[in-house]
Parts: C-alpha cells; structure tokens; sequence
C-alpha cells in the first residue's frame, strides 16, 4: 500500500475516464451545477466545475495537488443534480486515490493522513476501532490537539460510548480478508 | 417473521454508536423482524477507504456481499455510510465488467466467489417499505403524543441512489415518526451533509455545516432531532457542545437514532435502548411525553 512513483498511462481526464463511475467526465457542460451544490466548495482551492476543466485541460499536477477532492465530503449533491449524469463523487475518489498513489497529496489538509490512518486500521485487522484510530490520527498530526480531545473522550467513555477493546474476526477470516486485499493490491488498482 | 442477514458496521456493533445497534435490535425483536448477523464480516472501508485505494475498497465490501450470498437474504445495515459503500460495490460490479473481473480474482484468492444476487438494504428502508407504517402503528404502545421532531436524513441513505425515497426531499422518515404519534417538523435541510468523517481533519468547515443543520432544526422548533447514521448521530450531538463554543451558540438539541424513538412507542425501555449514552440528555424532552 506504499505509494509507487507516479505511472503516467495517458492523460489524465483519459485515467478518470477508465475509471468506474468517470466515463463520463467528457459530456461535461461547465454549467456550474456542481459547485453551486457543494457545501464546501468555497473552502477548495478550486471548485468542483473548474476542477473537471482543469483536469479535461490536462493541469495534471494542479489537479493532483489540489486540497479540493479532500475537502468532498461525498454527500453526492453533486452527483443527483448533475445534468449530463457525471458522477462527480466518484471523480473525487479517484483524483484522492491518484493523488495518493503519486504522492502529491496537498498538506494544506489532513484529511489524506486521516484517510490512511482508517485504512490501515482496515487492512490490518478488518475493523475499526474508533479510540485507537482517533488517537493514531491526532498523534501523527497534531499531539496538541489530542490534548484537547481528551475532555470529549472523557464523555464519550462515561456515556459508554467508547471501547476499549477492537473487534476482532476470527483469525481464519483475517486471513482470508488479508489473502484478498493482497491480491488486490499486486492486481495495482482500478 | 421477517428473515434479513445484518451488517451492524463498526460504529453501531461497538463504537461511539453503539446505541444505534442496541435499539435496532430490540426494535427488531419488537416487529418480529429476525437479524442474523454476518458471520465474521469487515469493515465496509466507508469513504476513507475509496479515497485511498478504490480497487481494495471494492474487494472489502465484495467480501461481505460473498458472505452474504450463503444465505440469499437481503443484506441490512443502520449505517448510511457502509449502506453507500456496499450498494455501490454492488452495482459497480454489474455495471463495470472490468472492475468484476479485478474483484472476483481478489475474491478467488480467499475462496470466496460473489454471483451478484444480493439486495443491499438500509434499515430504514426496511421499517418503511417492508414492515410498513400501519403495521409499525398498529404496535405502538406509548404514543409520543406530538413530540416535535426534525427528521435527519443527512446524504448517504438517499443519494447517490437509485434510492427508495426522493434524493432532495425524502419522506419516508417524517412518515415513520409521525406513525409513532410523533410531529415530523419541517426541516429544510433534512437531506444535506454534515460534514461526515471530515469532523476528524476538518474540524471548522464540519463545525460550520453542523451549526447550519442545528439552526434549521431549532428554528423550525424541533425539540430533538432524528437521525439514521451513526455519523450523523456523533457528529450533531458529540460535536454539539464545540458548535455552541465556536459560534457562541446555546443549542440543547437531543440528537436520537430513529430507532430508539421507535423503542420508546414501541414500550422498550429507555436502558435497552442506549438512551442515556445521548451526550446532550434526552431525558427531560422526553419525559415531557413518556415515561422512559
Ligand atoms: S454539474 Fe455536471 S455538467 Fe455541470 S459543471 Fe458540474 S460536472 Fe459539468
Ligand atoms: S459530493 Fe463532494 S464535491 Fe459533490 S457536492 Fe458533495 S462535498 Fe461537494
């Protein structure tokens, strides 16, 4: 799951257009729609319309590195309303997922470290464990700010709504959930 | 009886919303519904997930899909996020024969095959469609006799669908509360996000769309708010208390899973229902109208 150096196979609108739920990127009207739903839009470096015309103009590393598809909060308002049926979300995904694997993640937002603490709780042990995800996350971005987490944790033990002890499958369903994530990893993504 | 197979999700089996998996279950018991739950199932990978690595995203929630076949019974889960992620698996893999043919070898390599004849169901869409309003009506045995609630349904249950209610403009909550003798209240953003996991590493622009739900439903004059997701649940009612000090709000909202206001008509007690597990107590809103 390390990222690999970028693997440049085409354009990069051709990429999305492989991609499920991307073929459709071509059809796009800049009509505006999207961005005028997004509840965030006014936070991205650029709004969901422009980055479909960034990436349709081939602005690769301007798109990749752009804090825009982390700050999607994949509420598919977007998506509905899209007149020429473009699923913008699932856009969103990808450019998050190529952005990863290239490496050119924006550090201007944490969502990338979040996301991949989350994941490694995934592939590691199937579940997650919500305390110990909070804790790696706020240890691996801001330990002051786990400091002042703690008054919240402290409610959410006393209201029984925190534990300590993560699921666990059983070791032979472990394994076969690993056996499956490994093959998908050496198939190298969508 | 009714038979499904359930999917609880991390949050609601033994997370910060456990409450949500308490009260399904007893309402469940309460409707004669029967929730077998997946044997040893996974993380659905939620939206961090797909944003990392998309194919391993697949291949996880396919695993549970494949599981599930054993049994061919609907697929149920409370969770808005792990019900978009797994419907959406679901359908990718009829619709993209590629991406099929990715998942059923990753598939393969842990025994297992999925031939796609799984139905991917919320909860929510369960109690209305299946179970039915008149019937949920005919069961009440506390009637919560024009408690005013704001019915949440927050993204992921409706869109990007196709879903069983409207994407924008959904009813099948406000029809579910009121056959409870409860008030569905008018509630104009009862579709739109709260910012989901970004709450985490976003926490101001989630705080922002979290006061904005908050208003709508206080200014409408909710007395609580309903909600289907255990994401919206944590992020409405944990987070509530940093809205108030951000903003210099007093919101005293009481953010409840749907199913433990079913509970309560249902005559289920307030403890098995994981009442008092709400961080903004429910207790003196509710006692307005019931007996907890
Ligand atoms: S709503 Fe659709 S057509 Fe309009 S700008 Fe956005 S992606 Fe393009
Ligand atoms: S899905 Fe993402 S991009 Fe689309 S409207 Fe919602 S937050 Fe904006």
């Amino acid at each position: 799951m390390e990222a690999t150096k970028a693997q440049v196979t085409g354009t990069l609108v051709g990429e999305i257009s492989r991609i499920p739920g991307g073929e459709r990127i071509r059809l796009c009207i800049q009509c505006g729609t999207c961005s005028a739903s997004c509840p965030n839009a006014n936070r991205m470096d650029h709004t969901p319309r422009k980055l479909i015309a960034m990436a349709r103009a081939g602005m690769r590393e301007e798109v990749l590195s752009s804090n825009s598809m982390w700050l999607c909060a994949s509420c598919y308002l977007c998506t509905v309303r899209c007149p020429r049926e473009i699923k913008i979300t699932d856009i969103m995904h990808a450019l998050e997922c190529l952005s990863v694997r290239e490496n050119v993640s924006s550090a201007r937002t944490l969502t990338p470290t979040m996301y991949r603490s989350f994941s490694d709780f995934v592939y590691s042990i199937g579940s997650v464990p919500e305390p110990s995800f909070m804790i790696l996350f706020y240890l691996l971005t801001n330990p002051l700010r786990a400091m002042r987490m703690i008054p919240m944790a402290f409610s959410l033990l006393t209201h029984g709504r925190m534990s300590i002890k993560a699921r666990r499958l059983k070791p032979e369903a472990e394994r076969q959930f690993k056996a499956i994530l490994d093959k998908a990893e050496e198939l190298g993504g969508i | 009886m009714k038979y499904y197979t359930y999917f609880p999700g991390c949050s609601s089996s033994d997370g910060g919303a456990k409450a949500y998996g308490m009260s399904t279950e007893a309402v469940a018991r309460a409707l004669d519904v029967e929730l077998i739950e997946l044997e040893d199932w996974n993380c659905c990978g939620s939206t961090p997930y797909t944003s990392v690595d998309e194919l391993a995203s697949f291949c996880s929630s396919a695993r549970n899909l494949a599981l599930a076949e054993d049994k061919g019974l609907d697929l149920v889960t409370p969770c808005s996020a792990c019900y978009v992620i797994l419907s959406k698996t679901n359908s990718y893999l009829k619709e993209y024969p590629e991406l099929r043919a990715k998942v059923d070898e990753a598939l393969a390599a842990g025994g297992l095959e999925y031939h796609r004849t799984i139905k991917v169901r919320h909860l929510l869409d369960v109690f209305a469609n299946d179970i039915g309003f008149d019937e949920i009506a005919s069961k009440v045995k506390r009637n919560l006799g024009g408690l005013k609630v704001a019915p949440y349904y927050g993204c992921q249950v409706v869109r990007p669908g196709p879903s069983f209610d409207d994407p924008e403009s959904p009813q099948s909550l406000d029809r579910l509360i009121e056959c409870l003798g409860a008030e569905a209240t008018p509630f104009p953003l009862k579709a739109r996000c709260c910012g989901g996991s970004l709450i985490i590493s976003e926490e101001d622009l989630a705080l922002g769309l979290i006061r904005k739900l908050l208003d709508s439903a206080s200014s409408n004059e909710a007395e609580c708010i309903a909600t289907v997701c255990p994401l919206c649940q944590t992020n409405l009612d944990v987070y509530q208390g940093r809205v108030n000090k951000k903003f210099k709000t007093s919101f005293k909202l009481p953010v409840l899973f749907f199913t433990q206001l079913m509970g309560l008509a249902l005559g289920i007690d307030g403890k098995t229902l994981g009442l008092e597990k709400c961080i903004v107590s429910a207790d003196k809103v509710l006692a307005k109208y019931v007996e907890i």
